[in-house]
C-alpha cells in the first residue's frame, strides 16, 4: 500500500512539472525592441522570433509598380514564441501585451497553449528544467 | 665640306614632319584613352547595369535567369562579332550589309581606319562598337523575361544579330550604308549613338517577342511585383554612368563634341526623371522610386540619337517629353492593349528611341556638330532649328525602316526558333521559376 502511495505522489509531481505554457504573440515589427526589453526586465530571456506576414482586421495598403496596382493585405509582422512555467504565464502575457500595445488596429494577438513536455537537446533535461 | 654639311640642322620640312608626328601621336593617345574607357563604360551598362536593373524587376524565382540573359550575351555577341559581326556591320559592302573584309578581324589592327575614326587604332573602334552590339539584344530580354526557354533565347539572339542588328548598324553607321548621313547615305539619317540601331531595333523586337510568346502564367491574376527594387536602383545608376561612354564616346574622340554629348545626355536624363516622377505623382498620388529610375532610362534612350547634335536646353525638353510619354506608354497604353512586355522594353526603348530619333530631326544643329559638310567643305545645316525641315522626314523614314526590319525580322526568327526548339518554357518550368528549371540553381540560398 505504502509503495503505491509513493508512486502516486511521484506521478502527480511529474504532472505538475509538465504544465508549461507556450505563448505565441504576433506583434507590430516596430514594437519588438520594447517587448524584448520588457520581458528581459521580468527575467524572460529565451524566445524565438520570426518575420511573418499576416493580417486580422487591419486593412492593407496599395502598392503601384509602373501603373500596376496591388492591394497588399498581408502585412509584415513579427511572431514571438516562448515557453514559460505555468506559474509565470499570466505575468509574461501581461507584460507582453502592455509593451506591444499602441492602441491602433494591427497591434496583433497573443495565443496561449499547453505544452506537453520540453527537452533540452544538449543533455536530455526535461520539463521546466529544460526551459 | 662634308663635316660642315653634317653640322647643318635638319631641314625645316623634316622638323615640321617630326612635330606633326608628335602632335598626332599625342592626340591619338588622348583619344584612345577616352575611347577605351568608353568601351569599358558601355560594357558596364550590360553587366552589371542592365542585369541588375532587369534582375530586380522580376520575381525572385527568375532573378538568375534574367541576369543570365544579359550576361551570356556579353560572351555570345563578342564571339560572333570577332568572327563575322564587325565585318558585316562595318565592312564597306552594299548599302544594306557590310562585306567580309574584316572576317576574323582580318585587317583590324593598330592603324586607324580614317573612315570611322582617324585618330584611334581600328581595334579600339571595333571593340567600342562591339559593346553596343552586346547591349542591344540584352535590352530585348526585358520583354520575354520569366518565360522564354534558354536554348531558344540563344538561337533567337544569334539569328537576330544577323538578320536585324548587323544590317541596321551597317545601314546607319557603316561606310556606304544607305541611312548614313556622314558616309554617303541616300537617306541621310542623324543617329549619334543608336536611337534607331540600338533602341528602336531592340524595343520593337521586344514588342514582337511579347506578342508572340504570350503572357506569363498568371499575368494580371497573381501578383508580379518586382522582387528587389534596391538592385534595380543600383542597375539604373550604373546605366546612367555607363551611358556617358555610350553617348559621349560616340564622338569617337576626346573632343569638345564628346563634352557636348556628355552634357546633353546628363541634362536630358535629369529632366526625364522629373517628368516621369511628376506625372506619376499627379496620376497615382505617390512618386515611386521605380518610376524615377524608369524615367532615367527613358531619358537616356531618347537623348541617345540626339546627344551629339543638340544644345543643353533642347536636350532637357527631349528628356522631359520622354519621361512623360514613356510613363503613358507603360501605364495607360500597355494596360489598354493587354500585352505582357514584362519589363517594358518596348514602352521605354521602342517608344523612347522613336521619340528621340524624330526629335533629333527637329533640334539637331550645326552649331553643336559641324561634321556634315558639302564637297567644298562648307558646314551643312542639320535639323529643323537649322532651317532644314526635311530632316524630320529623313528621320521618320529611318524610324519606319527600323520598325519594319525589327518587326519582320523578329517574327521570322521567332517562328524559326519555335519550329526548331520551341520558344516558350513549359508551364511547369515557368511556375517553378527559370532559375531552377533552366539553370538548376537559385539566386538567394538563404539557408546556405
Amino acid at each position: 500500500m505504502s509503495a503505491c502511495t509513493v508512486k502516486k505522489v511521484i506521478i502527480s509531481k511529474r504532472k505538475r512539472d509538465l504544465i508549461m505554457k507556450k505563448i505565441e504573440a504576433i506583434i507590430q515589427p516596430h514594437k519588438l525592441e520594447d517587448v524584448k526589453e520588457a520581458l528581459k526586465a521580468i527575467g524572460i530571456d529565451g524566445m524565438t522570433i520570426s518575420e511573418v506576414r499576416g493580417h486580422g482586421r487591419q486593412k492593407g495598403h496599395k502598392e503601384v509598380y509602373r501603373g500596376m496596382e496591388y492591394q497588399v493585405d498581408l502585412l509584415p509582422k513579427v511572431k514571438l514564441e516562448m515557453v514559460v512555467p505555468d506559474g509565470r504565464s499570466a505575468e509574461v502575457v501581461q507584460t507582453l501585451v502592455s509593451s506591444a500595445r499602441t492602441g491602433k488596429i494591427g497591434d496583433g494577438k497573443v495565443f496561449i497553449y499547453d505544452v506537453a513536455d520540453a527537452i533540452r537537446i544538449r543533455n536530455d533535461d526535461r520539463g521546466e528544467g529544460a526551459l | 665640306m662634308l663635316a660642315v654639311a653634317q653640322a647643318i640642322p635638319p631641314a625645316t620640312e623634316t622638323r615640321i614632319a617630326n612635330l606633326e608626328n608628335a602632335v598626332k601621336s599625342a592626340q591619338s593617345a588622348g583619344d584612345n584613352a577616352w575611347m577605351l574607357t568608353s568601351a569599358a563604360l558601355v560594357l558596364m551598362m550590360t553587366g552589371p547595369g542592365l542585369a541588375l536593373f532587369y534582375g530586380g524587376l522580376v520575381r525572385r524565382k527568375n532573378v538568375l535567369g534574367t541576369m543570365m540573359h544579359s550576361f551570356v550575351l556579353m560572351a555570345v555577341v563578342s564571339i560572333l562579332w570577332a568572327i563575322v559581326g564587325y565585318s558585316l556591320a562595318f565592312g564597306e559592302g552594299t548599302p544594306i550589309l557590310g562585306d567580309l573584309r574584316y572576317l576574323f578581324l582580318n585587317g583590324v589592327g593598330g592603324a586607324p581606319n580614317p573612315d570611322y575614326a582617324g585618330t584611334i587604332p581600328h581595334q579600339t573602334y571595333m571593340i567600342y562598337q562591339l559593346m553596343f552590339a552586346v547591349i542591344t539584344p540584352a535590352l530585348i530580354s526585358g520583354a520575354f523575361a520569366e518565360r522564354m526557354k534558354f536554348s531558344a533565347m540563344l538561337l533567337f539572339m544569334v539569328l537576330w544579330m544577323f538578320i536585324v542588328y548587323f544590317p541596321l548598324a551597317h545601314m546607319v553607321w557603316g561606310k556606304g550604308g544607305f541611312l548614313n548621313a556622314f558616309l554617303g547615305g541616300k537617306i541621310p539619317t542623324l543617329d549619334f549613338a543608336g536611337g534607331t540601331v540600338v533602341h528602336i531595333s531592340s524595343g520593337v523586337s521586344a514588342l514582337m517577342c511579347a506578342l508572340y510568346l504570350g503572357k506569363r502564367q498568371g499575368y494580371m491574376v497573381e501578383p508580379m511585383k518586382p522582387h528587389n527594387l534596391v538592385i534595380s536602383v543600383i542597375g539604373a545608376c550604373l546605366l546612367w554612368v555607363g551611358w556617358f561612354g555610350f553617348n559621349a564616346g560616340s564622338a569617337v574622340a576626346a573632343s569638345s563634341l564628346a563634352s557636348s554629348a556628355f552634357v546633353a545626355t546628363h541634362f536630358a536624363t535629369a529632366a526625364a526623371v522629373l517628368g516621369w516622377m511628376s506625372a506619376e505623382w499627379i496620376h497615382n498620388g505617390k512618386p515611386t522610386v521605380l518610376g524615377a529610375i524608369s524615367g532615367a532610362v527613358a531619358g537616356l534612350v531618347a537623348i541617345t540619337p540626339a546627344s551629339g547634335f543638340v544644345k543643353p536646353f533642347p536636350a532637357i525638353l527631349i528628356g522631359l517629353l520622354a519621361g512623360l510619354i514613356c510613363f503613358l506608354m507603360v501605364t495607360a497604353v500597355k494596360s489598354k492593349f493587354g500585352y505582357d512586355d514584362s519589363l517594358d522594353a518596348f514602352g521605354v526603348h521602342g517608344i523612347g528611341g522613336t521619340l528621340g530619333a524624330l526629335l533629333t530631326g527637329v533640334f539637331a544643329t550645326s552649331a553643336v556638330n559641324d561634321g556634315l559638310k558639302d564637297s567644298t567643305g562648307k558646314v551643312l545645316p542639320l535639323g529643323l532649328v537649322d532651317g532644314q525641315p526635311g530632316q524630320v522626314l529623313n528621320q521618320a523614314l529611318a524610324v519606319l525602316i527600323s520598325w519594319g526590319l525589327a518587326i519582320v525580322g523578329t517574327l521570322i526568327i521567332l517562328k524559326i526558333c519555335d519550329v526548331v526548339l520551341g520558344v516558350r518554357a513549359t508551364k511547369e518550368q515557368e511556375l517553378e521559376g527559370l532559375d531552377v528549371s533552366m539553370h538548376g540553381e537559385e539566386g538567394y540560398n538563404l539557408e546556405a
